[in-house]
Formats: structure tokens, C-alpha cells, sequence
């Protein structure tokens, strides 16, 4: 049985197209993927995150817990910054990935995947050390992302300047947006310029309404998940169950920035080491030839089998073919011509830079 | 929803005009090309492949997904619409328009539905 969002009904009074996804009934599109996907590169788009999760983390031991829990190293973080991490298990998979935000020495919101909460949970609560307390409050918590060059007017509108954050993962707490209580953040997962915001569930569709409105003139427009999608894959952002799993460890997967082993200590961290050197690593695929390369296709050079897709699909900004994959790391090279198996047809790619689509300055 | 009257469909919303008694045209319907949304890329068969009713001769696809497009009839691609190859949204804006393949030698194995069938159809689906 799923479960709506708060904002359900203004998705479907908006002419959202409702789909089940991680146990909620959410939009995958409203106008059209391609047109969402392009408003929120060229102007500014709307999304509903609000089947996210989020715990919250403190005590005395909070910090030693986030520590111990997620592989970044959390250590030197101030208030009112976003930190992003994978989770592993004792054999270094991973078991999510989240961004951690640091409300006190003592406090730390976590946001994590709608797919993932129960079990994040669960295992977060198995692993607590010291003096700490977990405290799921998903079901407290309404989500929006407001994503585009234009996200930054639109707040403008109906906030003070003082309520917006001006650097890239750092957040503002109490702030007053159309008149409700939220958390502003500068984070989001569409590659663009924007904001999530966090409030309580009552105020989440008067939200809703206000955005929309103060965004009409600048062009903003609801977004689904099949644009967060495209938006986050041309981004080449990671997505869970594709680019990362419980058998993949963030080292094999280009997440090396937020691993730190030189912390002394952290779950998965033996694991990590014991498997060496990475001997597969994460790439950026173009297609060359004509078709779409999706997710779970193989990667072949020659005879032989190299690797295999993660995502991919049409990236409508930058009107071509684009995947991601899991390949051997002595085939790797940028310009490495590959072959991957859509459908029993062979199509040609090149091994491509990451990220696809960098936003302009 | 726009359903041409001297056309025959499929129930896989394909339609399919007779050009004489063993040639025929296909094509997708509106109803399919509003479902599918807007279509990115299309993977037609090549001339003189042996087409068998019922089965996929190809496939068209929207940024999320890949629809298998049904041959209606058996016989052998006579043609295929080259345009769509590089400008397969036409296949939205002109669904009726923008014929996908032509087949000659043309076996009926079933029963074509007409426009008033494949109306009544589509109600049913919705």
C-alpha cells in the first residue's frame, strides 16, 4: 500500500503523472521529461523530494557516531554545513549513500534514500556507540527542491536575503519562506544552481503554492522523478541500486572523495582495504553509435566483456546518449572505444569525461 | 484522441493503411505516442527483412523507456521512413504522417481492427 507525500494532491491537480516509487505514489512527470529537464537547466523547476528520509543523530557521541557510521570524516565540520557520505557495511559495500547536515557539536540531520530508510535505520540503530540517540522523523519532514539559474530570484521573493545560504552545501535554520518555518539549504541533485527545502508536513502545499507563484515570471515549472533522473545522470551524480550497492565499495566507484582512511576507525573501513586496489572503477560513456545506452547493459571491448552499464539514457541538454559504468580499470582510459550490448545490438561509445554537464559560473 | 477512418489498427496501437491489396504502411497512433511521450530514438528494420505477424520489428523510445513496435502483418520491409531516424518526434507531432515502415507481400495471419473497434478499444484501456 503506498504512501502519498504531502503534496500529493497539488500533483495531481497539477496534471502530475503518478507512479508508485519507494513505497510513495509520487509524479514522474508533469509536462513532458525533456521539457522539465531543460526548465531546469535554463530557468528553474520544482520537485517534490519529500519521500526522503531523515533521522537525526545526537548526544554527546553524536560525532564519534557519524564518524563511525559514514566514511567522511566529520571531525572539522562547523554549524550549518551539508556533508556528503556513503555508508558501508563491515565488507565495504555500501548500504546507502546521504548527506549529513550539522545543526550543533551535538546534532546532525541526515537525509537519506526513500528506498533505503527502514533499512537505514535499522542498521544505524545496530551500530550506535556511547551516548547517542537515533531518531527516525521522516514522517515530520516535508521535502521541495527548488533547482535553476533562476532558483536564487524566485527565494528572493519570498525570503529575506539573510535566509538564503550563499555557498554550496551550507544551510540556514528557521528561516521564514512565505511565511513558513524551514531549513534552506544550498544542495540539490539535478547538477544546477539551487535549494532544498525542509518544513513540517502541515505547511509543505502552501509552500508548494508560493514557489510556484513567485516562479511563474522566471518560467519555474513542477518537475518528476524521470527529469530528476535525466538531471542527475547528465550530472553524473550517483544513484543508489545503480552506480553503488552492497557488493561495490565506494572506492570501485568513484567516491573516493568522501571515503577518509585515515580515520582510525569506521564500519567498513577493513573491508575497504582488504580488497586491495580497486580493480574496477566508474566511467562516463558517450555514445558513438546510434542508440540509447541504458542501465545493467554489458561492456565489451572486442571478445571481451569489460564491465557493465549502470544508468543511462537520453540527456536531453546535451542532446545525446550517455551512461555510466562499472568497468576493469586497465580499460578505463578516456577515449577508450567500447562496445555495449543494447538489446542483442552493439553500440559504440567512448569512455568520457565526468561529469557530463558541468553548470556555467 | 484522433483515430483515422480509413485506416486499420492493431491492439498494440499500431495503424496500418493498405496501399493496394499487398502493400501496406504502418505507423503508430495518437494514442500511442501520447502514452509514450516524446519519442528520442527509433530503431526501424532494414529493407528485405522478413517481417512475421505479431512479432516486435523494431522499437521506439522516450528519454525513460523502450516500446517494441508490433508487426501487424508478415511480409518484407519494401521501405523505411529514413526521416525518423534523425527526427523521430515527428512521430508525435504527425502520428498519422509519419510512417514508420512499408511492407510488400503482405499475409494477413488476424484480423485488423477498423477505426470504430480500435475506438471502443482504447476506451477499454483507459
Amino acid at each position: 500500500m503506498e504512501q502519498k507525500t504531502p503534496l500529493y494532491d497539488c500533483h495531481v491537480s497539477g496534471g502530475g503523472k503518478i507512479v508508485p516509487f519507494a513505497g510513495y505514489l509520487m509524479p514522474v512527470q508533469y509536462s513532458g521529461v525533456i521539457e522539465e529537464h531543460m526548465a531546469v537547466r535554463k530557468q528553474a523547476g520544482l520537485f517534490d523530494v519529500s519521500h526522503m528520509g531523515e533521522v537525526i543523530i545526537s548526544g554527546p557521541d553524536a560525532l564519534k557516531n557519524v564518524n563511525w557510521l559514514f566514511t567522511n570524516d566529520f571531525t572539522n565540520m562547523t554549524d550549518g554545513r551539508v556533508r556528503y557520505s556513503p555508508m558501508c557495511n563491515e565488507e565495504g559495500g555500501i548500504v546507502d549513500d546521504l548527506i549529513v547536515y550539522r545543526m550543533a557539536a551535538e546534532r546532525y540531520f541526515v537525509v537519506i534514500n526513500a528506498s533505503n530508510r527502514q533499512k537505514d535505520v535499522e542498521w544505524m540503530k545496530a551500530h550506535l556507540i556511547g551516548d547517542v540517540s537515533l531518531e527516525d522523523i521522516s514522517g515530520e519532514v516535508a521535502q521541495i527542491a527548488l533547482q535553476g539559474p533562476y532558483s536564487g530570484d524566485i527565494l528572493r521573493k519570498l525570503t529575506k536575503e539573510e535566509n538564503i545560504p550563499s555557498k554550496y552545501y551550507t544551510f540556514l535554520d528557521h528561516c521564514r519562506v512565505a511565511g513558513v518555518e524551514c531549513l534552506v539549504s544550498q544542495t540539490g541533485y539535478t547538477g544546477e544552481y539551487g535549494y532544498e527545502l525542509y518544513c513540517a508536513p502541515k505547511d509543505a502545499v502552501a509552500l508548494w503554492a508560493a514557489l510556484l507563484e513567485a516562479g511563474k515570471e522566471s518560467g519555474l515549472i513542477p518537475c518528476g522523478l524521470g527529469a530528476r533522473d535525466t538531471l542527475r545522470l547528465e550530472a553524473a551524480m550517483p544513484l543508489y541500486g545503480h552506480e553503488m550497492d552492497d557488493s561495490i565499495s565506494p572506492l570501485e566507484t568513484g567516491l573516493n572523495f568522501a571515503v577518509k582512511m585515515g580515520k582510525e576507525d569506521f564500519i567498513g573501513k577493513k573491508g575497504i582495504e582488504s580488497r586491495g586496489e580497486p580493480k574496477k572503477v566508474r566511467v562516463g560513456l558517450k555514445a558513438v553509435g546510434r542508440g540509447i545506452i541504458r542501465e545493467h547493459q554489458m561492456v565489451h571491448m572486442g571478445e571481451k566483456t569489460i564491465g557493465i552499464t549502470t544508468s543511462g539514457t537520453h540527456c536531453p541538454y546535451l542532446g545525446g546518449a550517455y551512461a555510466m559504468a562499472l568497468v576493469d580499470i586497465e580499460h578505463s582510459a578516456i577515449g577508450t572505444l567500447v562496445e555495449v550490448d543494447v538489446r542483442g545490438r552493439r553500440v559504440t561509445a567512448a569512455i568520457t569525461v565526468l561529469p557530463f554537464y558541468k553548470k556555467g559560473k | 484522441m484522433n483515430i483515422p477512418s480509413n485506416l486499420k489498427y492493431t491492439k498494440s496501437h499500431e495503424w496500418v493503411d493498405f496501399v493496394n491489396e499487398t502493400t501496406v504502411r504502418i505507423g503508430l497512433t495518437d494514442f500511442a505516442q501520447d502514452s509514450l511521450g516524446g519519442l528520442v530514438f527509433v530503431n526501424l528494420p532494414e529493407e528485405g527483412d522478413r517481417l512475421s505477424a505479431g512479432e516486435s520489428l523494431g522499437d521506439v523510445e522516450s528519454v525513460k523507456a523502450v516500446s517494441d513496435i508490433y508487426a501487424p502483418v508478415t511480409g518484407i520491409v519494401s521501405a523505411i521512413n529514413e526521416e525518423l531516424l534523425d527526427t523521430p518526434e515527428k512521430i508525435n507531432e504527425e502520428p498519422y504522417g509519419a510512417w514508420l515502415v512499408e511492407v510488400s507481400e503482405v499475409f494477413l495471419e488476424e484480423e485488423l481492427l477498423n477505426a470504430d473497434q480500435y475506438e471502443a478499444f482504447c476506451k477499454e484501456e483507459e
